[in-house]
């Protein structure tokens, strides 16, 4: 298996990660490389094995139904590239 | 004062010889001195930590200090801590003051351990040297001219050079030990779920765990005991009493089943690494332990493995790096998709991009059966392979790495190569297992050897115990890189 | 040629839970924008979900009211995709494994009855709002609602006219708000449809292709945007086009549909199991215990209405659109009984059931009051309607009385009394009227007698103003019959 250039544009673009001709030819070479690596994988048969999504096999804990978070809005709008009247600004969104 | 360890210090505290205020100079002095060469720290606030070290010193003189109330630890630059720029080693969040605390902070607040700095990592945690760091490279203690390992490079650097007594780290496939192994210091990545992961800056969920570096086996049990805890904000953590991590350390090794993986001593094993690790394990042999062969035959995956799974997680838990609520936004863009896509080019650095692109790619339609779901199915093979060998011993034992530490730039070309440095570290976070690295000797380099214990679930005490065993009757954690 | 439109609804249904599904972050609508955004509900570098408990509850009450298999383990995933409302740049939904499965649902189309499946119904996470207004050309973004719990609810492609999808989201937005896991405000939010629509020729097996209308937050929107669809889909195969897959946006001011820019791009989800959440698992003694405080549900009620008080389909339904006019006829039936009536509990139902869906509907709807607001208790309407019921009140008389309870004046025989509204019984009082009636209408007797049946309806009127309108018309028609000899 190989990744195409047209692969490369088309995680790059899903990845939102901007970039140019020379680093998508860079980026093919070296994901080639890796996926090299990664196709030992495919030397076993796994038919019948549970996957394995977590380190240990337990179940969820739930939180009861209680409020306990107040407004911190100040605090965390302090670190925000851009806000105004408490909204984050974004360029536009068309939908 | 430079030798002194976490008990030693809480002793001098305890008895009036010095106070946290004291303390705390003494090492923010020799992190002035040592960091402009080492690197080891991003964020130092000398007045942040003197006022926490003189909240320490009342609650001492008002008679509420705890075992290690007022002893100053430094903590890796990936805990949120309110109040100190959080920059989890990247330019995204090279301005991110974080507005609230981790548990693991809040626990070493709560135990009122004053904070050095946060040390310098490899970018998001993903690197092997501390090369991919957006604050440049950390350098190791006993080889300026070497890598100090990573992701946790700043950790292992600070507390190989005295610069902190003991720190904070994290472990998604061997960032803990490996650094350990590299900087000649003794680190603890723990059963996952123990630690708690909240604050803690995600790399891979379902791998990363926090856990201590420090000079000593002893130490390390002593912070554990800070670090880990319930916390019901992380759905991972484990509702498990809690533990005094120092309760086996004295206990004898007589009758301990050391189990010697074969595939930790095949080929790509270099020769010095090999020998130390033969000379520890003669070490352990007087010590009353008896070593029996076992296989982890799966283990040869774990490379492929991890590089499927930590990057699908990452591309994941990455994707709130938008330039939108906090850090990094590209100062010029024509529209939302290209400020985006400018943000992350510039805010990511070169490996957490590559690593972002193989997750997504082995997410995406049509892929995800051949890579992630097989990756999935063979981790439960490697966790297999562990449980059938603790059927035959009580710890494994092995080589931290294949080699002591390599040179700044040597593997910085090639990231498979640099994948491959991590090849006995890896397995046991796929499985979630414990396991730890000391230092057991020096290769022809002068650069430290790691040694590796790896332990079944939940038995930390017991690694801690074998550990704080076996540096009763050797002095290499006790050595000292001379740093000019 | 004649085409059949086939429609599969998706219902994104706000839990009424008090704190976020993954969070601790209130729910509560309306506060100022990022003022119920945590740190959690922020995507902030560090923070973790938990699953609230609250979320997974109402999911289980759901999802026992369709009679749907629930999952006794079931998993949360992520969803992947940009988008600046998305905190996380992912959403975490349902997906393999939802937690409720294969239930079903009856609609009431006219008399019909049809049975609408429901595939699957999962929990996940909302995300927060743009605002549009212009801030120098940028967008707004509040992160109120990121995180609040949603059950999605997916039908199987069931519904083959904008009726009967208007009917099955009903029927849905009845259930939801019935068992409390929704409070049902479709203009804020909290119940909110997406139509897959398509057409295909009449008798074909086939699918034909579909377009997705989104975020319709009303029933007639919903039954507007359908009728358009299917009309401008048919239009576009008889011309000789192919429909092609979109999502579209329903303009409610020109009444037709359009194509969502945002989402031509062909999306890649990146679906894969959430490793910050573990497995979640529903115990039998958990299920069974929400079993068992489950109310009796609207169809349940429907089928009992018919079986047991003799009431038509129709009525049933119509006093089953809500839980509050379910309760509130229950507690005039219960405020009759023992039943007054000669014909039993069926005629006192009858009775209660109109004058429920009849002026009392008509009141409130003239006040917009929700029948939870109503100014006539159940045990007033009750006494009107032992009244009526014994004779008391002619209709006319009871409207008035009616009008009069409306008004706050009382009980009904308060208000009886107060106006001396009694209905005439003294029969000598009633033949002297009749008589003086006729003594001053010698023209109409004359007519009457010539074969003109209007005059007769004359006299009548007369005698009910002389009376003012107490007399019982039966009476008042006997009399005259007798005293005109025929």
């Amino acid at each position: 298996m190989s990744l195409t250039l047209e692969d490369i544009r088309r995680i790059a673009h899903l990845a939102r990660i901007r970039i140019d001709a020379d680093e998508a030819a860079r980026y093919q070479s070296q994901l080639n490389e890796i996926f090299h690596l990664i196709e030992q994988m495919q030397a076993v048969d796994t038919a019948g094995i549970e996957p394995m999504a977590h380190a240990r096999d337990v179940y969820q804990r739930l939180r009861e139904d209680v409020v306990t978070e107040t407004n911190r809005r100040e605090a965390f709008q302090a670190v925000a590239p851009q806000v105004e009247d408490g909204l984050y600004l974004v360029p536009k969104v068309i939908e | 004062m430079n030798h002194t360890s976490l008990k030693q210090l809480s002793h001098l505290l305890a008895s009036g010889q010095a106070s946290s205020r004291e303390l705390c100079q003494d090492y923010l002095d020799r992190i002035a001195r040592l960091n402009p060469v080492l690197n080891a720290f991003i964020t130092v606030d000398p007045e942040r930590t003197l006022a926490e070290a003189e909240a320490a010193d009342r609650l001492r003189a008002e008679g509420r200090a705890g075992a290690l109330t007022g002893v100053p630890i430094a903590h890796k630059d990936i805990f949120c801590a309110e109040g100190w720029l959080t920059t989890c080693g990247s330019k995204m969040l090279a301005n991110f003051v974080a507005p609230y605390d981790a548990h693991v902070i809040e626990r070493c607040k709560a135990a009122g351990l004053p904070c050095l700095g946060k040390t310098n990592m490899d970018e998001f945690a993903m690197g092997s040297s501390n090369e991919t760091s957006y604050f440049g490279p950390v350098r190791n203690p006993w080889a300026l001219q070497a890598v100090p390992g990573g992701s946790s490079g700043g950790s292992a650097a600070a507390v190989a050079a005295r610069m902190a007594p003991a720190a904070t780290g994290t472990d998604t496939g061997g960032s803990i030990r490996q650094p350990a192994a590299f900087c000649g210091i003794t680190g603890l990545k723990p059963t996952y779920g123990t630690v708690s992961r909240y604050g803690m800056i995600a790399f891979a969920s379902s791998l990363d765990q926090g856990g201590p570096m420090a000079t000593s086996a002893e130490d390390c049990a002593l912070l554990m005991n800070v670090m880990a805890g319930f916390d019901a904000r992380d759905s991972t953590s484990l509702e498990r009493p809690a533990e005094d991590y120092t309760r086996d350390l004295t206990r004898p090794l007589i009758g301990l089943r050391i189990g010697l993986p074969r595939e930790y001593f095949a080929e790509g094993l270099s020769a010095d690494v090999a020998r130390a690790i033969e000379a520890a394990l003669a070490e352990f042999r007087r010590l009353g332990a008896q070593t029996v062969e076992v296989s982890l035959p799966m283990s040869r995956l774990s490379v492929p493995v991890y590089y499927v799974l930590a990057p699908a997680e990452a591309s994941s838990n990455l994707a709130r790096y938008d330039g939108v609520r906090y850090g990094y936004r590209a100062p010029e863009y024509t529209d939302l998709t290209d400020m985006y896509e400018r943000t992350r080019a510039e805010g990511f650095g070169d490996e957490v991009k590559r690593r972002i692109m193989i997750g997504t790619y082995v997410l995406s339609h049509g892929y995800y059966d051949a890579y992630y779901l097989q990756a999935q199915k063979l981790r439960r093979l490697i966790a297999q392979d562990f449980a059938a060998a603790f059927q035959q011993c009580d710890v494994i034992l092995g080589p931290t790495t294949p080699t002591t530490a390599f040179e700044l730039g040597a593997k910085r070309a090639d990231p498979v190569e640099m994948y491959l440095s991590d090849i006995y570290t890896i397995a046991v976070n796929l499985a979630g297992l414990p396991g730890m690295s000391l230092p057991c000797g020096f290769g022809a380099d002068g650069r430290p050897v790691g040694l590796q214990l790896i332990g079944d679930y939940f038995s930390e005490a017991r690694l801690l115990n074998v550990a704080h065993q076996y540096q009763q009757v050797t002095d290499w954690h006790t050595r000292l890189p001379e740093v000019k | 040629m004649q085409w059949e439109t086939v429609i599969g609804l998706e219902v994104h249904v706000q839990l009424t839970t008090a704190a976020k599904i993954f969070s601790g972050a209130s729910t509560a609508f309306g506060a100022a924008p990022n003022t119920q955004a945590c740190a959690v509900d922020l995507a902030l570098p560090g923070v973790l979900p938990v699953l609230n408990k609250g979320a997974v509850e109402r999911a289980i009450r759901f999802g026992l009211a369709i009679g749907a298999r629930l999952n006794r383990i079931n998993v949360f995933a992520r969803k992947n995709y940009f988008y600046p409302d998305l905190p996380k740049g992912y959403q975490i939904s349902q997906y393999e494994l939802p937690i409720v499965e294969a239930g079903s649902l009856p609609i009431q189309v006219g008399e019909q009855t049809k049975t609408i499946r429901i595939t699957r119904a999962h929990l996940e996470e909302d995300a927060g709002k743009s605002l549009h207004e212009d801030f120098h050309g940028m967008t707004g973004i509040d992160l109120n609602r990121a995180g609040t719990p949603l059950l999605e609810i997916v039908s199987e492609p069931d519904m083959r006219s904008a009726q009967e999808a208007v009917a099955y989201a009903r029927a849905l937005h009845t259930l939801v708000t019935w068992i409390g896991i929704c409070d049902g405000n479709m203009q804020e939010g909290s119940f909110r449809v997406d139509a897959n629509v398509s057409v295909r020729p009449k008798g074909s097996e086939a699918f034909g292709t579909r377009r997705e209308i989104k975020n319709l937050n009303s029933f007639r929107f919903l039954e507007q945007a359908i009728e358009y669809e299917a009309r401008w889909q048919i239009g576009e195969l008889e011309d000789g086009r192919a429909i092609h897959q979109a999502t579209v946006l329903f303009d409610p001011d020109t009444g037709e549909t359009r194509m969502m820019r945002s989402k031509e791009e062909a999306h890649d989800y990146r679906y894969f199991p959430d490793p910050d959440l573990l497995p979640v698992k529903l115990d039998e003694d958990w299920i069974e215990a929400i079993r068992a405080e489950l109310p009796e549900l609207p169809q349940q009620k429907q089928a009992r209405y018919q079986a047991e008080l003799a009431l038509s389909a129709y009525d049933a339904a119509t006093l089953t659109a809500s839980r509050a006019t379910a309760e509130y006829f229950e507690a005039v039936l219960a405020a009759l009984s023992p039943s007054p009536s000669p014909e039993g509990r069926g005629g006192a139902a009858k009775l209660a059931a109109n004058w429920v869906m009849g002026d009392l509907a008509a009141a409130l709807n003239r006040e917009g009051l929700d029948i939870a607001q109503s100014r006539i208790t159940p045990g007033r309407l009750a006494g009107l309607l032992r009244r009526i019921d014994d004779g008391t009140l002619s209709s006319k008389l009871a409207k008035e009385v009616f009008a009069a309870l409306w008004a706050g004046e009382g009980d009904a025989d308060t208000i009886i009394a107060a106006r001396g509204l009694k209905q005439m019984s003294d029969a000598g009082e009633l033949e002297r009227i009749v008589d003086e009636v006729l003594a001053a209408n010698p023209k109409s007797v004359e007519e009457y007698r010539a074969g003109k049946d209007k005059a007769f309806n004359a006299l009548v009127g007369q005698v009910m103003k002389a009376t003012r309108g107490r007399a019982n018309p039966q009476q008042v028609n006997a009399l005259l019959k007798q005293r005109l000899g025929g």
